[in-house]
């Protein structure tokens, strides 16, 4: 599903250049949960940043699904990030002034689906990680497992392929982020393909196969258990 | 994403942020409401020209005594500028032409005129009772100067609406006997109410015979100013021609450039006015437009604070699969609408300014429909032009770096 080829990511600072990847190779097949680990400042971001599309690599190839992205077109690439991807970030991303069950149908927008068809899609999906009595509170009035419980639901609502979620846990507390990833585990049972970024081992141990990265180069690249 | 939704949720925006709208749309509605204002005074001022000069009589022909055209030079076969030039036989000259509905002669001076205890400096004016035809301006009640008035060289006098009131305190004068120079005038008809032109008010005369005029009051047999109506209002220019040519052939003059009088075409005053005022509205017009301009460069400056504002969420909106067109018409849509909105309000303003100038100046001012049209359209392209490039840069963010934007 996600086929990585020697890919390098140098950032110009100035007249210092920064290499965050020094070449890093990686195939992830569907239906995997694999976890991302690293130091901070070890490029597991960056990496997840170029498999979630967001940013491009300095040099290397990228395979998803069978199509080289470095040939997409930037909408093309948006349309791969609505239909196929699901994003959950450390700080949530929540827009602002939005309710639970508008925000959660923001990405079916960009698909065209029906204002009807979207805000019952979105229900469902708040059902599913458990905030039915939330729905209409925006994210000023949730607290932060809330939030990140609405920020996944935005990114299942889709109904993507790949999961990907960067430091999910990382701005909650242990029994909070236990919850979070009993609900990854779960999407992952249910056939998802689950990419988790984290530098917490007993997050890491949720997931089936774990992926060790440090100074931009993989140092362990694991096996799907 | 459908139209209307992003109209919703641009107007959602438009009201989440109301301090700043409402600064981006003043700049607008100033700017809409002061083009429309200022083309209603050009175009009032331009009606109120033309009704004053319709009032005058329409297809008019004026007959003045020297040359327009060369006052500076010394007159000769009778002089340039000679007053006199004007006679009784032109008028019959006149008269004589196929074409000419009426001519009408007048013959005017400044006096006294004295009533009892009451007296009043005004003007006098001999005229035949074609005047009331040529001149578009009839009697109120009584009767006005007739044929045999002139042919009798009667002492009868028709007094305007300011003289009944300066000599008669706004009582009946039929009947009465007033002095002028030192002849009695029998008041036998008083004029209608008639809007001033330039500086003198149209009820401040009084009108005699023209006979009388020239032997009694003024002592002079020449003629002030000899008024024509045209038969038909399409042969102005013909008639013009044939006046002219009439007149030169009565003074025995072979070259139309030191004619000793000149011939007004009451069509040509009106448009040579209509084409000075066309003038004055568009200078109003584009000096207020300036303004509308300035007003879409504050709907372009506030959607690009906007969009560095909301870069985060762009990034969010991305990353959730937004394409650059999706970006683009949610900022666009929110720029067209501050300018329609700043639009519409604009032109609410500028029909109340200019009930206020109305009802509160002289100034005559009225809104046409094209200016709001013009304003209205231009205030949305406005929109829609000074909203492009924000929305454009919008819709080019990298989503990783507007993601890492805070």
């Amino acid at each position: 599903m996600i086929s990585l080829h020697n890919i390098t990511k140098t950032y110009q600072l100035g007249v210092q250049q920064l290499t965050v990847l020094k070449g890093v190779s990686l195939e992830i097949k569907a239906g995997e949960f694999v976890a991302i680990m690293g130091q901070s400042g070890s490029g597991k971001s960056t990496l997840m940043n170029i498999i979630g599309m967001l940013d491009v690599p300095t040099n290397g190839q990228y395979i998803f699904d069978r199509q080289n992205v470095e040939h997409l077109t930037s909408n093309a690439q948006a349309e791969i990030r609505g239909r196929k991807i699901g994003f959950v970030f450390q700080s949530y991303n929540l827009l602002p002034r939005m309710s639970a069950v508008k925000q959660v149908a923001v990405p079916l927008s960009y698909q065209g689906v029906s204002h009807a068809v979207r805000l019952q899609r979105a229900a469902v999906a708040l059902r599913a990680v458990g905030l039915d009595d939330r729905m209409q509170n925006r994210p000023n009035e949730l607290s932060g497992g809330q939030q990140q419980r609405v920020s996944i639901a935005r990114a299942m609502v889709t109904d993507p392929a790949i999961i990907l979620a960067d430091e999910p846990t990382g701005a909650l507390d242990s029994k909070t982020g236990k919850e979070i990833m009993e609900i990854f585990t779960e999407l992952n049972k249910q056939g998802k393909t689950i990419i988790l970024i984290t530098h917490e081992q007993e997050i890491a141990d949720y997931a089936r196969r774990i992926i060790q990265i440090s100074d931009g180069n993989i140092v362990s690249s694991g096996h799907h258990l | 994403m459908n139209f209307l939704e992003n109209i919703f949720n641009a107007l959602a925006t438009i009201v989440a942020n109301k301090l700043r709208s409402g600064l981006t749309m003043l700049g607008i509605i100033i700017g809409v409401s002061s083009v429309i204002v200022m083309i209603a005074i050009g175009e009032g001022a331009q009606r109120g020209v033309t009704s004053r000069i319709e009032e005058m009589g329409t297809n008019l022909l004026i007959v003045t005594p020297g040359n327009s055209s060369q006052t500076n030079v010394r007159g000769s076969a009778g002089g340039g500028s000679n007053t006199d030039a004007l006679t009784n036989d032109d008028v019959a000259v006149l008269e004589a032409l196929d074409g000419i509905a009426a001519v009408s002669p007048e013959k005017s001076g400044r006096k006294q005129a004295i009533y009892g205890s009451n007296n009043v400096n005004t003007t006098i004016t001999g005229v035949y009772p074609t005047y009331e035809s040529v001149r578009n301006f009839h009697i109120e009640y009584g009767q006005f100067i007739t044929k045999e008035n002139n042919n009798e060289f009667a002492r009868v006098a028709v007094l305007g609406q300011d003289v009944v009131a300066d000599l008669f305190d706004d009582a009946n004068p039929i009947g009465k006997d007033i002095r002028i120079e030192n002849n009695i005038f029998t008041v036998v008809g008083v004029m209608e109410e008639k809007e001033g032109q330039g500086f003198n008010s149209g009820g401040n005369v009084i009108f005699i015979p023209f006979t009388t005029a020239q032997m009694r009051v003024h002592g002079s047999r020449s003629v002030d100013s000899i008024y024509l109506s045209v038969t038909d209002a399409d042969k102005m220019d013909n008639m013009t021609d044939e006046v002219q040519f009439a007149l030169l052939t009565a003074h025995q003059i072979s070259d139309p450039t030191i004619a000793d009088f000149s011939v007004l075409n009451q069509a040509d005053t009106l448009e040579t006015l209509n084409e000075v005022t066309a003038i004055f509205t568009l200078l109003l017009g584009g000096i207020a437009g300036i303004s509308l301009l300035v007003g879409g460069i504050g709907v372009m400056n506030i959607m690009l604070v906007s969009v560095t504002e909301r870069t985060h969420e762009i990034g969010i909106r991305k990353a959730i699969g937004a394409k650059e067109h999706d970006i683009l018409w949610q900022f666009l849509t929110e720029s067209t609408l501050l300018s329609l909105a700043g639009g519409l309000i604009g032109i609410f303003v500028s029909f109340a300014v200019v009930a206020i100038l109305t009802n509160k100046t002289a100034l005559e001012a009225s809104v046409t429909m094209d200016s709001i049209l013009l304003a209205f359209l231009f205030a949305a392209t406005v929109g829609i032009f000074f909203g492009a490039y924000p929305a454009y840069k919008a819709g080019k963010l990298n989503p990783i770096e507007a993601l890492r934007f805070e």
